[in-house]
């Protein structure tokens, strides 16, 4: 919760991207992240991960964030999954591992290289569209691309319930461990929060059923209108032809 | 009249929630629902709110059964919705748009309102309610008192002939209370048909000049506040009255009373 309230904070703050159209945003992040998707080289997704890098600057968005926030995680779990190709791909020898006697290739090593740099640069523009962009304007912004409605809508309450429940979740263990004196046995720690996640799938059955009857009791019928408010200024459409021209640059230089 | 039930039962998550409930609303009438928890007074304002059917009986309203096929047309179904109102008592149930404006604007926009009236509608009743600030905000995130007022603007904001207000004065602090609770009594100048569902009797003479009582998911007492406030047995047996030990000065007794209300000095 802390860092969804962090994020609208620095979504209403005076940087670069905060200043743009969300949608103009929102269509610039989509076709750099298709560029990184379909670049065939390492030079193109470095270059669009230092483009990340320095829009994420100029957005008043802090190297630390970037790398305490994203890129730890990502690494984690993505060098999980590229490890195995420095020492599995069949190549020429680039060096041996000390002590392990693990032959790493330039085959093995340009793979693993080109796995982190597409997940890195895809994974940091979508943290700057939405460190950049109310949530909120995200919804709205997908609704003009004609996102269908109930999409867009089940977006919308899977975000608000989320928060809800961690809400009640908090509460709850706020409750238990105001009752607990020291760490409770494993088998009573299990049951405990199996018997938490219960309730709070109970509650939110319950929140669900009532938020439904309270749109209907405001006129919902199936579909969703939204007061679309977005106006295109002279710096979107200079930012929208900035993302096409970069966008169709990255994806020509990385043809080969 | 606006509303007419007869013997009406309706079941409710699993629970008889209403059992055989004859009542008549009059145009322009400030009702109060009184009961303890689970006496059946959230369940009856759903229905009079056309998002449940009874099991049994009948709810008209201004001549009209409630029923599912009455509301399959959109043009009963969006008439209906623009002349009668409910605000939940949980609002977090009440809170599911993005922003502030959004949430006030989505009845208006739910209902085909223009731009401009939409726009201009819903910056009144912000102002009106006090939220105009909150425009922006998340409402989740906003405090109980103000989430309160957000719920109540979302409603009011379509001006509807019928408010229907579920515990409107729960969880809020003293202050948030007397003010919610003046603007619903001078809301269009009182000319509204109002039925409030509260089990709170010290603001019972404020915002109603007719008192039902339930218990049980049954009638058991229709008439004036004063002449309901008066009779002690029956709040008694309807769970709305508890004898508790009060310290005085000195010495300590127990009697029951009314919260809100003060009581002899000497005791009963």
């Amino acid at each position: 919760m802390d860092r969804a309230r962090e994020a609208e904070r620095r979504a209403g703050t005076r940087g670069l991207l905060q200043q743009l159209d969300p949608r103009v945003k929102l269509a610039g992040v989509l076709a750099l992240v298709a560029a990184v998707a379909l670049a065939r080289n390492l030079a193109t997704l470095a270059f669009l991960l230092l483009l990340a890098v320095v829009a994420a600057s100029a957005s008043r968005l802090p190297l630390r964030l970037l790398v305490t926030r994203l890129w730890l995680g990502t690494l984690a779990f993505t060098g999980i999954i590229a490890l195995p190709a420095l020492f599995t791909t069949p190549g020429q020898e680039w060096f041996t591992l000390p002590g392990a006697g693990l032959i790493v290739t330039v085959q093995g090593a340009t793979s693993a290289a080109y796995l982190l740099l597409r997940v890195l640069g895809a994974a940091t523009l979508a943290f700057l569209l939405v460190f950049t962009t109310p949530w909120t304007h995200v919804l709205k912004a997908l609704r003009t691309f004609r996102v269908p409605a109930v999409a867009v809508v089940v977006l919308g309450m899977t975000w608000r319930y989320i928060l809800v429940l961690l809400q009640a979740a908090h509460a709850m263990f706020d409750a238990r461990r105001s009752r607990t004196v020291g760490p409770l046995p494993g088998p009573v720690r299990r049951r405990t929060t199996a018997a938490a996640a219960g309730v709070l799938l109970e509650r939110s059955m319950r929140l669900s059923q009532d938020v439904f009857l309270a749109m209907q009791s405001r006129g919902f019928r199936g579909e969703v209108h939204v007061a679309d408010q977005f106006r295109m200024r002279p710096r979107d459409w200079a930012a929208l032809g900035a993302f096409a021209v970069l966008a169709t640059l990255c994806v020509w230089m990385g043809r080969q | 009249m606006v509303y007419e039930l007869s013997d009406v039962t309706c079941r409710y998550q699993d629970v008889t929630a209403l059992r055989g409930l004859s009542l008549s609303i009059e145009a322009g009438s400030r009702v109060a629902l009184v009961g303890a928890n689970g006496s059946g007074k959230s369940t009856l304002l759903r229905l009079l709110d056309g998002l449940l059917f009874p099991d049994a009986g009948l709810v008209r309203y201004r001549g009209t059964p409630l029923t599912e096929a009455a509301f399959a047309p959109d043009g009963f179904a969006y008439s209906f919705r623009r002349q009668v109102g409910l605000v939940f008592q949980d609002a977090d149930a009440q809170l599911f748009n993005p922003t502030v404006f959004d949430e006030v604007a989505f009845g208006p926009l739910q209902l085909g309102w223009g731009r401009d009236e939409l726009h201009a509608r819903v910056g009144e009743t912000m102002e009106k309610l006090r939220v105009a600030h909150l425009r922006d905000r998340v409402p989740q995130r906003l405090s109980t008192g103000e989430k309160k007022r957000v719920a109540l603007a979302s409603v009011l904001v379509l001006d509807p002939d019928v408010l229907l207000l579920d515990e409107p004065a729960a969880g809020l602090d003293p202050r948030s209370e007397s003010e919610v609770i003046d603007l619903l009594v001078g809301w269009a100048g009182g000319a509204k048909t109002v039925v409030t569902a509260t089990h709170d009797l010290g603001a019972l003479e404020d915002i109603a000049d007719r008192c039902c009582v339930l218990n049980d998911g049954r009638l058991v007492a229709d008439a004036a506040p004063a002449v309901i406030l008066a009779d002690l047995p029956l709040l008694q047996r309807a769970n709305l009255v508890h004898a508790h030990r009060h310290t005085h000065p000195g010495r300590q007794h127990s009697h029951p009373h009314l919260h809100g209300h003060e009581h002899a000095r000497d005791g009963a």
